[in-house]
């Protein structure tokens, strides 16, 4: 990618002129800043918040470079969530490694006018110089609407450029409003109540002297400090901490006084906005009729009782095979490649700790890691064809009622389905959630839907329980559909569970959009599939990689010097391992061979099988286990323990199916979960409370049915 | 406390009718976004549906759509036009 070259170093950061965007969500900023900035993007994140920074460079009309910060989207800067808190954060400029942009273009939808106005309000009155691009301007036109552009401009005090970021037109005209240098910011002003501008007054002159704030600028920020009960933060990040103690009073006795100031100020500033736009905005109401009713059409059969249903399960089925199957497709051929990389490697170097850290540690880490990037593309393009065409919303407006059920959004229903394929993309999907703790709560109960890693341990254990093949198939199946409800019931259940107690919040109302229909535009969804993957290889891939190179070094070391590789595995550090956790092991019917394995499934789970197919000595295990399933359960039901019962009895093989259900045994999701959250706090919760939920309940489940005889 | 009051509330319109927004109950917080995002005193709506399994509800503003719960709605009183 030349996205990977393009350096944005320390040095250069200083000397470009920063333009930050900002905008309403659906308001086509994404696909503006990729018309502008092209591919030279680069994607951070904010210091101390899972917020990502997108950053991109772009030409000027006369031919200057100028970076350009893509803001979160939000509809005001009264935050609701830490994305939108660090869209507020850098148009302050109080934000550590991100200056104060030198300009700001607003995206404002013209077929939306007065709600985005509201935030384009708030954004001018923070004095930044300011271009509004008035974007959509085509869709706006096809409805019928007129915008006097010039009268908007002139009443607003900001240049407006109107222009259609999905057709390009009109960006010639925004670089060039861009090259131009800034105007003075004009002197818009919120109108609020006497009592809160003289609030705003004493305030004012016992703060310190500011050379870089005027009064207007002064004024706005006082107005958000003291309608936002969240604000202590910012008012520590801005240097007034002293004042801390004063903003509260303010905040409470001006609550007392007038209680609906803060209302009464949102119902102003709308006021003043329809002020604007009368005369300005005239809606064809023809051609608008027309429009709507495309719309309205889709969503009354999108959204129908019935077929509504119909078409929402068929578009999830669909996406749901397409992650099983068509990836299997380049699953394999990755796969393939790295075999013949590793056999490769195995006769171009001498045999040796060197070789065996290439082929077996960092081939296999890597390939590991590369192996599930089609299933993330699958999904990420289904997303972005879902969210850009506007079905997205209504998915989530179907689903809410059954999420709420367990305190969780309409949102999270998209991330927990696409876990059944693979927790990594369900996670990495959690981003389109808002709310924090409803995101949060999503990504710790992802892992318990079954993913396709724990296929291969299902198979091999239902092989194992039915040892004759004369059991009808839909035993197995159902014993198979037993083991993904089991595991989405419990995702639910813990989820209800954690947002009754550890993530608890202010309940928000849900406040979802939805926008018209239209036709997703091939490169936003191109380029929302190119960031999730660049994401994922290169903060989850250093992660997994290290980890695989440790647990090779487990099943390698010591050496023992022994030519067969089961007695080489018993003695090495992680049959070590596994005798050790044996005596935990024994109340489940498990012993240390199957430790081994449970060891290696900490990698990724169907290393299961191969381990133990290795432990077992079934000969020429590893990459061919898939092959000898039959092999591996004849060597599985030939098992005794000491005193001669069989290890492996159809009590055990569930109880091993129960584990693999519920524990958490995948350091790549780990892995994610910490690139997610910016903290390995919640990984660590994650493993510890799935993986001991996992052996409370296959010990129950054991125990109570040796009780029972089984 | 849903209700029980003369006024009806947003989540007592038919499908297809239109309201004037005239007050909020409860907390200002909850709904502080609905405000920001346009639902204020004087906002004319217009009720288009309930999702499939009867929550949440959908209305259009503005010239655009919005979507909120029940819980939400019950909680603005409006005056049908």
């Amino acid at each position: 990618m030349p996205t990977e070259q393009i350096d944005v170093a320390p040095g250069i950061e200083t000397e470009l002129a920063t333009v930050a965007l900002i905008g309403n969500p659906n308001s086509g900023k994404t696909t503006l800043f990729n018309a502008l900035t092209g591919l030279r993007q680069k994607i951070a994140n904010y210091p101390g918040v899972t917020v990502e920074k997108k950053i991109g460079v772009f030409m000027t009309q006369h031919g200057r470079e100028a970076r350009m910060i893509d803001l979160p989207g939000t509809y005001s800067l009264t935050p609701q969530s830490p994305d939108e808190a660090v869209t507020r954060d850098v148009l302050l400029g109080v934000l550590p490694d991100t200056p104060r942009p030198d300009r700001v273009v607003c995206v404002v939808d013209a077929a939306n006018l007065e709600r985005n106005l509201y935030l384009a309000s708030q954004v001018i009155e923070l004095g930044l110089p300011t271009i509004i691009a008035l974007n959509m301007i085509d869709l706006a036109q096809d409805n019928g609407d007129t915008i006097d552009v010039a009268e908007l401009s002139r009443r607003i005090g900001v240049p407006v450029i109107p222009c259609s970021a999905k057709t390009r037109a009109g960006l010639a005209e925004l670089r060039i409003a861009l090259s131009r240098p800034a105007d003075s910011s004009p002197d818009w002003k919120v109108p609020v109540p006497p009592l809160v501008d003289q609030s705003l007054e004493m305030i004012r002159t016992e703060l310190p002297p500011n050379h870089h704030l005027g009064f207007a600028q002064i004024r706005a920020i006082l107005i958000l400090l003291l309608s936002d009960e969240r604000a202590d933060r910012l008012v520590v990040d801005l240097g007034w901490e002293h004042m801390l103690h004063r903003f509260r009073t303010a905040r409470a006795s001006l609550l007392e006084k007038l209680p609906t100031w803060q209302e009464d100020t949102i119902g102003d500033r709308y006021t003043r906005i329809g002020e604007i736009c009368e005369g300005v905005l005239r809606r064809g109401a023809d051609a608008a009729d027309a429009k709507t009713s495309f719309t309205d059409r889709a969503d009354a059969v999108l959204i129908h009782p019935v077929w509504g249903w119909l078409i929402f399960l068929t578009i999830m089925g669909l996406m749901f095979l397409s992650i099983f199957t068509l990836a299997n497709y380049p699953m394999d051929g990755i796969k393939w490649l790295f075999g013949q990389a590793g056999e490769w490697m195995k006769t171009a170097m001498p045999p040796g700790d060197l070789q065996s850290l290439i082929t077996d540690g960092v081939i296999k880490g890597v390939g590991g890691v590369i192996v599930f990037l089609p299933q993330i593309l699958i999904l990420f393009l289904f997303i972005g064809l879902l969210e850009d065409s506007g079905y997205m919303a209504r998915a989530a407006f179907i689903m809410d009622r059954v999420m709420s059920g367990v305190g969780l959004h309409g949102k999270s229903f998209i991330p927990l389905l696409s876990s059944y394929a693979c927790a990594i993309p369900g996670i990495m999907a959690t981003r389109t959630i808002e709310n924090p703790k409803d995101r949060l709560a999503t990504i710790m109960v992802a892992p318990f839907m079954s993913c396709s890693a724990r296929l291969p341990v299902y198979g091999l254990m239902i092989a194992t329980l039915f040892p004759t093949d004369d059991v009808p198939a839909w035993q197995k199946a159902g014993l198979l559909m037993g083991m993904y409800a089991l595991g989405t019931l419990t995702a639910f259940a813990f989820a209800w569970l954690f947002k009754r107690t550890i993530l608890r919040g202010r309940p928000l109302p849900l406040v979802l959009e939805l926008p018209p229909y239209r036709r997703p535009s091939v490169r936003t969804v191109m380029q929302g599939m190119l960031d999730r993957a660049r994401a994922f290889i290169r903060r989850a891939g250093t992660i997994i990689l290290g980890l695989s190179i440790l647990l090779w070094a487990l099943a390698y070391y010591p050496k023992t010097g022994t030519d067969k590789p089961e007695d080489h595995l018993a003695q090495s550090f992680a049959g070590r391992m596994g005798k050790f956790i044996e005596p935990a092991l024994v109340p489940l019917g498990l012993n240390w061979k199957i430790g081994i394995g449970l060891i290696g499934a900490q990698a990724a789970r169907e290393v299961f099988v191969s381990t133990v197919a290795v432990v077992y000595s079934v000969g020429g295990a590893d990459d061919k286990a898939e092959a000898g399933t039959d092999s591996v359960r004849k060597a599985l039901l030939a098992d005794k323990w000491p005193d001669g019962r069989p290890v492996f009895t159809p009590l055990v093989c569930l109880t091993i199916m129960i584990y693999f259900v519920f524990s958490m045994q995948c350091i790549a999701t780990l892995a994610v979960v910490r690139r997610e959250t910016n903290t390995w706090r919640w990984p660590v919760f994650l493993f510890f409370y799935m993986t001991g939920f996992a052996y409370v309940a296959s010990l129950v489940f054991y125990q109570v049915g040796t009780r029972l005889g089984y | 406390m849903p209700n029980d009051s003369p006024t009806p509330r947003l989540s007592d319109l038919e499908p297809g009718s239109q309201a004037v927004v005239v007050g909020f109950h409860g907390e200002l917080e909850p709904l502080k976004r609905l405000r920001e995002m346009g639902l204020v005193n004087g906002t004319l709506v217009k009720f288009l549906r309930w999702a499939p399994l009867g929550d949440p509800l959908e209305i259009e503003l503005r010239g655009y759509r919005l979507s909120l719960r029940k819980l939400d709605a019950e909680q603005i009183e409006v005056r049908p036009v």
